[in-house]
């Protein structure tokens, strides 16, 4: 056999099998830890004395706002591995992190005007926290679609690579002008999502919400990087062998 | 022959071009013009409102305008190969890069500060805001040039570049229109300026620093 | 007809002297997206040697030429120039080579002289030859000052081609140079090649023609199955 061939996908076939042994076990995680995290701040822990019920929100909102910021910098480490190892199994990471990051901050914004609503009286208001969640989500859904529009997959991955980094340091660089803009509009704003002071029957279940959601990140990302990979490495060998039905009993690279 | 004299000579190359096409270097500028007529045809004359929304309203016209005819930065040496010819000198592709954009800088971004006065008249702008208007723009559209370019080199082989183009730097935009818009109106109003003022002129910076470098690896990705 | 067949090598660049090979290609492997272009392919060059790739359409015959000269990637294998790796010695390689693509990496709004003058400014290198003479001999004389958009294509690719004579770089990268060139262009064309081997230079062209370069040794690669 061709050496060439053993060398360049050595690697997204050892991270292809690990992603496989991996991915169980991760969505166990995940699922356990969500149903206890959402069990435990919608039902166990005590309503807010200002709020009341409705501040259970908390729960599904804030991590996926801290989930969508991760996400961008998780694409942002992809990325420097991308361009400076060349790393194919990193591009497939970035690429399969970004619709879910997309997804992140949809929920985000979604959960968040839903939160405004019985606070403010409308569904959307020009908050700090919330706009910078909107550009953010301009920005996953243009990475999306650069990706896209790149036929050729290496340099995809490497645009995707530049436009990661090119974000990580314009990400806040944003959140602060928004900030700037939103004081120099309204005065003081009272931003509802930093509690100073959240009590820990509060906060333990907000963390464990929050340790559900980057299990399941962890799990959707191997899931759809192991995809991404085989369509990547579609003609090799190794594919061929997995993809054929006489395989399925010894898959064990 | 030296680095100095490639930047040179590639920025007088782009320069001599765009005289060549002076119907194409018109476009932005009119185009600017008409956005910031739109603005009162849309909601109504008053000049107390014109007032009160002339910073954002040339900032957005410019914006607008600068995002037109970005794409032209590398397209046509795309077309015609001598971007390859460009990348292949064994100068810094980034300091070449940055030629190319200083000269759509001054072809393009300059033209709109200079008509922004004008415009400014016609929007009711208060008189004390001019000066922070002026600088706003000196300091802010060297920077849409900047962020423009990494956007226009990642999409430059690509055949549908322009909606994805904006899809891509509109965002970026954001903390230069808050900012510049931001101080604009604060100097309408008789405030300081100083703070976004500083702030843009180190975004200016910190964009003049690596930006280059982003256009140059993007450039190299989408000719591979 | 031509003035001189005088060579235009730097005087300081003593190539006649040595006969190590300068570029060297080993184990290249190109691909796009999942296809292997070629793989395996390998060659050196002499000073004074010729390389003449041919291939069907699609075989890689560019991606070769853009892959030697570091715009297309390389999935494995080498190019070293004067003994060392490409990567190492850049500044060096890229001083040294002219790149002309089938697009031929003009401008239709400046005139030759003017597009000269730009491609000068990129290199590194002192011109060899005044433009004007350099005009003359690809067939472009008293056209210097007129816009490439008022030449014909042919026209425009000798525009291209006179950069070879004012920048004398010893290795040529030709990519498909003949298209739109008339018999008497090929002709001119074969006579640089020519000259630019007696002088000592390299060059790898790829082209379905077949060359005429009188008693020059031509290696012939072909891509493709």
């Amino acid at each position: 056999m061709n050496l060439v061939w053993f060398h360049k996908l050595g690697s997204p076939k050892y991270f292809y099998a690990l992603a496989l042994r991996l991915t169980p076990w991760l969505g166990g995680l995940s699922f356990v830890l969500l149903a206890l995290g959402l069990y435990w701040g919608l039902v166990v822990a005590p309503p807010d004395y200002q709020q009341g019920e409705s501040y259970r929100i908390i729960f599904v909102h804030v991590p996926s706002a801290w989930m969508s910021m991760f996400t961008w910098m998780f694409m942002a480490f992809c990325g420097l591995l991308v361009l400076v190892w060349r790393m194919k199994v990193a591009a497939s990471l970035m690429r399969a992190a970004a619709p879910l990051g997309a997804s992140f901050t949809f929920l985000a914004l979604v959960t968040g005007s839903l939160w405004g609503k019985p606070m403010w009286g409308a569904y959307w208001v020009w908050d700090a926290r919330l706009t910078s969640e909107l550009i953010l989500l301009f920005l996953y859904l243009g990475f999306m679609a650069l990706q896209s529009a790149i036929e050729q997959r290496e340099a995809a991955g490497r645009a995707g690579a530049v436009l990661a980094l090119v974000g990580v340091i314009n990400i806040p660089i944003i959140h602060f002008s928004v900030e700037w803009w939103n004081t120099l509009h309204q005065g003081a704003t009272i931003t509802k999502f930093d509690s100073p002071s959240m009590p820990v029957e509060m906060l333990l279940p907000l963390l464990v919400s929050a340790a559900g959601f980057m299990a399941y990140f962890a799990t959707v990302v191997l899931k759809r990087a192991r995809c991404d990979i085989l369509e990547g490495q579609a003609a090799s060998g190794w594919v061929r062998e997995w993809a054929t039905p006489a395989a399925t009993d010894h898959r064990n690279p | 022959m030296g680095l100095g004299r490639a930047f040179r000579a590639m920025l007088g190359r782009d320069i001599r071009l765009a005289v060549r096409q002076r119907g194409e270097l018109a476009q932005p500028l009119v185009f600017f013009a008409a956005v910031a007529t739109l603005f009162p045809l849309a909601l109504g004359p008053e000049p107390e409102l014109l007032e009160r929304i002339a910073p954002g309203i040339i900032w957005v016209a410019a914006l607008l305008s600068a995002l037109l005819p970005m794409d032209r930065m590398f397209r046509p040496d795309y077309e015609d190969g001598t971007l390859e010819q460009m990348l292949l000198s064994p100068h810094p592709a980034s300091v070449l890069a940055l030629a190319k954009v200083v000269a759509h800088w001054l072809v393009t971004g300059v033209p709109v500060i200079l008509l922004a006065p004008l415009v400014a008249l016609f929007l009711q702008l208060p008189m004390q805001a001019l000066p922070a208007l002026l600088a706003t723009l000196a300091l802010g559209t060297p920077l849409l040039s900047l962020i423009g370019a990494i956007g226009v080199a990642l999409t430059v082989g690509l055949r549908s570049g322009g909606p994805l183009l904006a899809l891509l730097l509109l965002p970026l935009y954001v903390p230069v229109l808050i900012f510049a818009a931001g101080a604009v109106d604060r100097a309408a109003a008789g405030l300081p300026i100083a703070g976004p003022i500083y702030l843009l002129a180190a975004m200016l910076v910190l964009a003049l620093t690596l930006a280059p470098m982003a256009i140059a690896a993007s450039l190299r990705i989408s000719l591979s | 007809m031509i003035p001189s067949r005088a060579v235009n090598m730097p005087a300081t660049e003593s190539i006649h002297t040595q006969r190590d090979p300068w570029l060297v290609v080993e184990a290249l492997c190109c691909a796009r997206d999942d296809r292997i272009l070629f793989e395996a392919l390998g060659f050196t060059l002499t000073p004074g040697g010729i390389v003449q790739l041919e291939g069907a359409n699609g075989s890689g015959k560019t991606t070769l030429l853009r892959a030697i000269c570091g715009l297309a990637p390389i999935e494995d294998g080498r190019v070293s120039w004067r003994g060392t790796p490409r990567e190492e010695v850049l500044d060096e390689f890229l001083a040294a080579l002219t790149y002309l693509g089938h697009i031929p990496g003009v401008k239709r709004d400046l005139t030759p002289r003017e597009n000269l003058a730009a491609s000068r400014a990129l290199t590194t290198m002192e011109p060899a030859l005044p433009p004007d003479t350099a005009f003359y001999r690809v067939g472009l004389g008293g056209l210097g000052d007129t816009p490439l958009r008022r030449l014909s294509a042919g026209q425009i690719r000798r525009a291209a081609l006179a950069r070879l004579l004012v920048v004398p770089t010893p290795l040529w990268l030709l990519d498909e140079p003949l298209t739109a060139l008339d018999t008497d262009g090929k002709r001119m064309l074969e006579r640089l090649i020519a000259d630019h081997a007696a002088a000592g230079g390299m060059t790898v062209i790829s082209t379905h023609h077949a060359l005429d370069l009188a008693a020059t040794p031509v290696q012939r690669i072909r891509l493709g199955n």
